[in-house]
C-alpha cells in the first residue's frame, strides 16, 4: 500500500511540474476551431488558416472609411487663381474645389484630432497657408507625389483598388506599422559574441522567431537579392548562404504576418523558389517588394534632412514602410475596398 | 497481481548487498566506493546509485564540456548586456552564431564567431574523450563495445554537421550556431537554401530508421512487459534457453504479422535501426551543398518527385525574368 502511495505522489508531482512548463506554451496558442480554406491543388497541405475569432477582431480594426461626398468643380483651376492659391506645387492642375475636398479629406486622414496642432494647422500654418515653415506639410506634398507614383506605377501590386492616405495612416499621423534601422538591444561588445543581427526574444519582426529582425534594411535596399535557394540541382547555380536564407526567411515571416497570411497563400511549400508552382499572388507580393523598395529609397529615405529627431528612428534613418503599413495583417488592405477611387486625383501622373 | 505488470513504472525494487562489479585490472583507477540507493531511482531504474568511475577521460570529458557550456552560456548572457532576467525570459531564442562566410576555415575574431569556434573546439573535444571512456569503460569490465560504436554514430552526424562538412565547403558560416531556436531556425533554413531536404534520399532513409527505432522500441518493449509474468524478461538466457514466455511472444507475433525476431536478433534490429538512422543522416547532409545543391530539382531530374496538375490558362511566371 505504501508503495502505491509513494508511486501516487510521484505521478501527481510529475504531471504539476510538466503541467506548470506547458501553461506558458500554451498561453501563446490560440484556441481550435481554426477555418481553413484550399488553395492549391488537393494533398499539397496548398490551404489558408485563420482564426475565426481572430478575424472578428481584425474587422473591426480594418472597417472601410466613408470618403467625403463629391463635390462640383468651381470651374476654377488652383494654378489659375495665384491670388488665393500660392505655392501648390503637386496639385496645382486640381480644380479648387476638388483641391480644397483633398486637403478636409487628408487633415481627417492624417491628423483628425482636436487641438492647435491638428487638422489643417498639423500641416499649415494658418496665418500663411502657403509657408512651408512646418517639416509636415514638406512630407505631406512628397507623400501626394509618392501616392500618385503608387497607383500610376505599381497597378501591378495596387491593382485598381489603389491606395491613398488613409490606406497606411488611418488617422494617424505616423501609420501603426512602419519600420526602422534596428541595432537591437544593449549588448555587452568588447571581444564578447555579436548578436549578428538575430537571436532575439519577443520581437514582432520576424513572428517572435530568433531569425534576423531587421531583414528591411537590406532586403528592401534596390537591387537587393532576396532569392536564396539554389537554382540548379547540382552545385554551380546561385544560391545564398545561410545567413542569407535566414534574413530572406525573416522577410517572409514579416509578410505572413503582415498580410495574415501561410506561408502557401503564394508559394507551394514543396520548393518555396518554383514559380510556376506559385500561385499568382506570388508575383503581386513581387511587385510589392519592389514598389517599398522604391517608396522607402525615393520617398522616405531623402527626407531624413526635412523630419525632426522625434520622427527618426535609434539610428537616424526616417521611419519606412514595409508590407503591415498598408496591409495591417489583411492579405487586401481594408478588404480591398478602393477609397482612391473617390479621388480620381490621387491617381494620375506626377506633373 | 496482473496490475504490477501494467503499471508505467519499475514495481520491483531489490535493496540488497551493494553490487561493486567484477575486479579491476592493473592500470585503472579504483573505482569510487560510495554507494547508496534511492527509491526514487529505483522508480525509474535501478535504485543503486554507484560506483561512479570517473577516471582521466571522465574528469577531462567533463572539463572541456564545462568550458563549452560556459562560452556559450556567458555570451548569451553578454548578448543581453549581463542581464539575468533578460537571459532567463529570453533564454530559447539566445544563440552563440558561427563565424561569418569571409573567414573562411581562419580564426575569427572572438567577437565574430571566435568564440564560437572555441566552444565548438571543446564540445567536440569533450564528446570525443566521453566516446573514449564509453569504450575504456565497456573493456574494462569485458563487455563488447557495441555502446561506443552507437555512440560514435552520433557523433559522425554532430562531426558532419559542425566540422566535416563545412571543412568540404571552405567555410564555418555553414556550421550550425548553439542555441535553442537559432539551431532550429538554421535547419529550417539549411532546407529551404538547399531545396528541400525531404527531397534528400538519406534523410527519407534517415527517417524510415528514426521512425523504425521507435516503432521496434515500443514492439519489444511491450513484448517482453506482456510475457514478464511468465519469466520473459530473462531475455539473455532465453536467446540459447527458449522459455514459455519467448515461445509466447514469438507465436504472437507470428499469428498478428507471420514473423518473429528471436530474443537475440531483436536486439540487432533496435541496434542497427538506432545507428543507422545518424549514419544515413550524416551522409544526407554531408552531400548537400557539396555534391547536390537543390535536393528538389535533383528528385524532379531523376523521376523522384511528381508534378501536380498547374493551372495552365494562367501560368504563374517569374516576374524577374519578364522584366529582363
Amino acid at each position: 500500500m505504501k508503495l502505491s502511495a509513494s508511486v501516487l505522489t510521484a505521478s501527481l508531482l510529475g504531471t504539476v511540474v510538466a503541467t506548470l512548463l506547458v501553461i506558458p506554451m500554451m498561453l501563446q496558442w490560440e484556441r481550435p476551431p481554426m477555418d481553413s480554406q484550399q488553395l492549391g491543388y488537393r494533398g499539397l497541405g496548398m490551404e489558408q488558416i485563420t482564426n475565426p475569432r481572430i478575424a472578428k477582431t481584425l474587422e473591426a480594426l480594418n472597417k472601410a472609411p466613408v470618403p467625403d461626398d463629391p463635390v462640383e468643380n468651381d470651374g476654377v483651376l488652383v494654378k489659375d487663381d495665384p491670388e488665393n492659391y500660392k505655392n501648390v506645387q503637386v496639385l496645382g492642375d486640381l480644380d479648387t474645389a476638388q483641391f480644397n475636398r483633398l486637403m478636409n479629406s487628408i487633415s481627417n486622414w492624417v491628423a483628425p484630432q482636436e487641438g492647435d496642432n491638428a487638422g489643417c494647422a498639423y500641416c499649415h500654418n494658418l496665418e500663411n497657408m502657403a509657408s512651408d515653415e512646418l517639416y509636415t506639410k514638406v512630407v505631406a506634398r512628397r507623400m501626394l507625389q509618392m501616392t500618385r507614383t503608387i497607383n500610376t506605377k505599381y497597378a501591378t501590386h495596387v491593382q485598381q483598388t489603389g491606395v491613398t492616405c488613409y490606406t497606411c495612416h488611418r488617422g494617424n499621423a505616423v501609420p501603426a506599422n512602419v519600420w526602422s534601422m534596428n541595432p537591437g538591444p544593449k549588448q555587452a561588445g568588447g571581444f564578447a559574441a555579436s548578436r549578428n543581427g538575430q537571436n532575439l526574444g519577443g520581437s514582432a519582426v520576424p513572428a517572435y522567431a530568433s531569425l534576423p529582425y531587421d531583414p528591411f534594411t537590406t532586403l528592401f535596399a534596390p537591387n537587393a537579392q532576396i532569392r536564396v535557394v539554389a537554382s540548379t540541382a547540382l552545385p554551380g547555380g546561385t544560391g545564398g548562404s545561410i545567413q542569407d536564407t535566414e534574413k530572406t526567411y525573416g522577410l517572409m515571416m514579416h509578410m505572413s504576418d503582415g498580410l495574415g497570411v501561410n506561408c502557401t497563400f503564394c508559394h507551394n511549400s514543396r520548393q518555396f523558389s518554383s514559380w510556376k508552382e506559385s500561385r499568382p499572388q506570388r508575383v503581386t507580393a513581387w511587385h510589392g517588394i519592389k514598389m517599398v523598395s522604391e517608396v522607402n529609397h525615393s520617398y522616405m529615405d531623402p527626407l531624413a534632412t526635412v523630419f525632426p529627431d522625434n520622427r527618426k528612428g535609434p539610428m537616424g534613418d526616417t521611419l519606412k514602410v514595409n508590407c503591415a503599413t498598408c496591409h495591417n495583417g489583411i492579405n487586401k488592405p481594408l478588404y480591398g475596398f478602393s477609397m482612391s477611387k473617390a479621388y480620381p486625383e490621387l491617381s494620375v501622373p506626377n506633373p | 497481481m496482473m496490475i504490477e505488470y501494467q503499471n508505467i513504472f519499475t514495481r520491483v525494487q531489490v535493496h540488497g548487498p551493494v553490487d561493486y562489479g567484477v575486479p579491476m585490472k592493473p592500470g585503472n583507477w579504483p573505482r569510487e566506493q560510495g554507494t547508496t540507493t534511492n527509491w526514487l531511482m529505483g522508480i525509474l531504474g535501478d535504485s543503486q546509485i554507484g560506483p561512479i568511475y570517473l577516471g582521466t577521460l571522465g574528469i577531462a570529458s567533463l572539463l572541456c564540456g564545462f568550458i563549452a557550456i560556459e562560452i556559450i552560456g556567458l555570451n548569451m548572457l553578454a548578448s543581453v548586456n549581463w542581464s539575468p532576467i533578460e537571459f532567463v525570459r529570453q533564454l530559447f531564442w539566445l544563440g552563440l552564431e558561427p563565424p561569418p562566410a569571409k573567414y573562411g576555415l581562419g580564426l575569427a575574431p572572438l567577437n565574430d564567431g571566435g568564440w564560437w569556434q572555441m566552444a565548438g573546439f571543446f564540445l567536440t573535444a569533450s564528446i570525443l574523450l566521453w566516446w573514449l571512456r564509453t569504450y575504456r569503460r565497456a573493456r574494462a569490465l569485458g563487455m563488447g563495445t557495441h555502446i561506443a560504436w552507437a555512440f560514435a554514430a552520433a557523433i559522425w552526424l554532430y562531426l558532419v554537421l559542425g566540422f566535416i562538412r563545412p571543412l568540404l565547403l571552405g567555410n564555418f558560416s555553414e556550421a550550425v550556431p548553439f542555441g535553442i531556436f537559432p539551431h532550429l531556425d538554421w535547419t529550417a533554413a539549411f532546407s529551404i537554401r538547399y531545396g528541400n531536404l525531404f527531397y534528400n534520399p538519406f534523410h527519407m532513409l534517415s527517417i524510415a530508421f528514426l521512425y523504425g527505432s521507435a516503432l521496434l522500441f515500443a514492439m519489444h518493449g511491450a513484448t517482453i512487459l506482456a510475457v514478464s509474468r511468465l519469466g520473459g524478461e530473462r531475455e539473455i538466457e532465453q536467446i540459447i534457453d527458449r522459455g514459455t514466455a519467448s515461445e509466447r511472444a514469438a507465436l504472437f507475433w507470428r499469428w498478428t504479422m507471420g514473423f518473429n525476431a528471436t530474443m537475440e536478433s531483436i536486439h540487432r534490429w533496435a541496434w542497427w535501426f538506432a545507428v543507422l538512422c545518424p549514419l544515413v543522416g550524416g551522409i544526407g547532409i554531408l552531400l548537400t551543398g557539396t555534391v547536390v545543391d537543390n535536393w528538389y530539382l535533383w528528385a524532379v531530374k531523376h523521376g523522384v518527385a511528381p508534378m501536380y496538375p498547374l493551372d495552365l490558362t494562367a501560368p504563374v511566371l517569374d516576374p524577374a525574368a519578364a522584366a529582363q
